[in-house]
């Protein structure tokens, strides 16, 4: 047998090495997937039910024993997730642009850029500590606008990040245009580069959007839960991830069911957003 | 205006500069009495007893330490193995939504993930998987004592099951992101002198990459060691030393969730925001080596074209 035969035993051991790795490469994706579904099966079959009755969306949070809803709590997640949204955005949106247009060279820049990644990935639930450290423990009582600054803290690296990269992509030739035709820096930025990394922001802003939505431990020390229907800022406000803590750590089935059923709207809602985003995001780029 | 236009911009940056060193100082002033009064024993005392006004923070530093090992074990291959499936293997028009499948892993929120683990896995593990587990390695010597105790269905490996599940899209998207940075004259070359897909894999891509891999592995631990909610739903609380992963346990973003609006007394207080620092300083250590490594491979990559 020649050494350069395809029954050569070396060849034959590196074609079932590569076959093998290759198998066990696909069922690694296999096994990621494999959760995926069956963490959105269970959603759908537990919270299926809850998920299509009204009451889910017009009565308030029950005690243990009684029917109810989630009303309040939809309406404080709604409120909180917007105002922090309405926070972090503009704040975002300006870093971002000093560290793509201004901060080319020099160390401010590269420096916040750098702090901004660790912020990025830092544990929520230090965020929650902070706003309790410096906001809560100061004026003495839970709020809804503690809650709103903690997921604020959360939209504000991604938007930072997001704006950062999509000016980045802008082409310089854009930007040269627009001087030589006398047009000040900020009118560029304005009216040229915004417009030219319109959609790449947005969908930073709409995955923050969706990652603020399902974010529970920063809530827990600062905006905490309010049984009842409140539109007050500056009490204690109910919101779906910490009703749905508070309801699943229960023993209560009622308030199980009632817990499966935010899981799932929440859950759904925040699919929908990522979806939505990357199809936005893919017709464009 | 277009002086106060930088400005502005300029003024935002600062401010989210001035973020991080806020927490870091906010935390610090929030934990002055427990450090005064501890000092670095905090770290290796382990008992915790809000009632004598004790705290030591051994307990949940372990267990985080040892669900986030558990995580990477098992969340490093497989990750892996789903990037080298996405970038090598993958017919081209299933690469997107493959890909968009297992990022939506992540975007699933962390409470989800936490009370899936405590209403239908844990039950499941319990019954099915633990059993084996201790039948099977229990015995073992060295590695044996990791895998004794009655089946709880809730514990440290439940929890760094769970959180391999969850740091998978992170580690996988950076493998896949620095897979690609690789020039494709170089696989074509291994391709061009006989060698497999696994040998260039493994031979070409995983070398070239080394550092961003390092960086994407240190990105998922730096979530995992932070992620509360679907950690507190399954490691159990139970504030006690114990040698088995089977036991329940305590991790310090859970011992937080559950104890910090409940804690009474300024001493309690302190040792919870001391939790807290410590939780953040080991974090962001691990996010700036991880930064520091990608940002490494993306200069070579900028040196090369």
């Amino acid at each position: 047998m020649s050494a350069i035969s395809p029954d050569n035993s070396v060849y034959v051991s590196r074609r079932r090495r590569n076959v093998v790795m290759l198998s066990v490469s696909s069922l690694a994706l296999a096994f990621g997937l494999f959760w995926l579904i069956w963490i959105l099966s269970t959603l759908l079959y537990e919270g299926g039910n809850a998920l299509v009755r009204l009451s889910l969306y017009t009565q308030m949070t029950p005690p243990p024993g009684a029917d109810g809803g989630l009303a309040n709590a939809i309406l404080g997640s709604l409120m909180m997730a917007a105002i922090g949204t309405l926070i972090g955005t503009p704040t975002g949106i300006l870093a971002g642009t000093y560290l793509a247009e201004y901060g080319r060279q020099g160390w401010l820049a590269s420096a916040t850029r750098f702090i901004n990644d660790v912020l990025l990935s830092a544990p929520s639930i230090v965020i929650g500590l902070f706003v309790y450290t410096i906001y809560v423990a100061q004026v003495g009582h839970f709020s809804g606008w503690a809650g709103s600054i903690a997921l604020a803290l959360l939209v504000i690296p991604v938007v930072v990040r997001t704006t950062d990269d999509m000016l980045k992509l802008v082409p310089n030739s854009l930007r040269e245009a627009a001087a030589a035709l006398g047009c000040p820096t900020w009118r560029m930025i304005m009216f040229v580069t915004y417009r030219a990394a319109r959609t790449g922001i947005v969908t930073g802003v709409l995955l923050a959007v969706a990652r603020i939505s399902g974010e529970t431990a920063p809530l827990l020390f600062t905006s905490l839960n309010n049984q009842f229907w409140s539109l007050n800022m500056n009490a204690p406000m109910a919101n779906l991830p910490v009703v749905i803590f508070q309801f699943a750590m229960s023993p209560y089935d009622d308030w199980h069911r009632l817990a499966w059923g935010g899981a799932a709207l929440i859950t759904l809602a925040v699919l929908a957003l990522n979806i939505l985003a990357r199809v936005l995001f893919g017709k464009n780029a | 205006m277009d002086f106060a236009f930088e400005s502005v911009t300029r003024v935002f940056a600062i401010v989210v500069f001035g973020i991080l060193i806020a927490i870091l100082v906010s935390l610090v002033i929030g934990s002055a009495l427990s450090l005064e009064k501890y000092g670095l024993r905090f770290i290796w005392e382990s008992d915790w007893d809000p009632v004598k006004e004790n705290f030591g923070a051994l307990v949940p530093i372990y267990g985080t330490l040892m669900t986030s090992m558990i995580a990477m074990v098992i969340g490093i291959p497989v990750s892996f193995g789903i990037a080298l499936f996405l970038t090598e293997l993958s017919p081209a028009w299933l690469r997107r939504p493959l890909g968009t499948a297992i990022e939506l892993l992540a975007a699933i929120p962390s409470i989800i993930y936490g009370m899936w683990g405590l209403f239908v896995f844990a039950p499941l593990f319990q019954s099915h998987v633990q059993p084996l587990l201790i039948d099977g390695l229990g015995s073992l010597p060295a590695v044996g004592g990791l895998f004794e105790g009655p089946p709880f269905g809730i514990g440290m490996m439940t929890a760094g099951l769970i959180l391999s599940i969850m740091v998978i899209p992170f580690i996988s998207a950076v493998m896949r992101d620095v897979f690609e940075l690789v020039p494709p004259m170089m696989k074509e070359s291994a391709y061009g002198l006989g060698a497999t897909t696994w040998e260039v894999v493994w031979k070409v891509v995983l070398p070239y990459t080394k550092v961003g891999v390092v960086g994407g592995i240190m990105l998922g631990l730096g979530r995992a060691l932070g992620e509360t909610m679907a950690v507190t739903f399954v490691i159990g609380n139970a504030h006690r030393l114990s040698a088995s992963l089977m036991a329940p346990g305590n991790s310090i973003a859970s011992a937080l969730a559950n104890e910090f609006t409940e804690a009474v007394g300024d001493l309690y207080y302190s040792a919870l925001i001391e939790l807290g620092l410590i939780l953040f300083v080991i974090t962001t250590i691990v996010l700036a080596i991880s930064k520091f490594l990608l940002m490494r491979l993306s200069l070579r990559e900028g040196t090369r074209t």
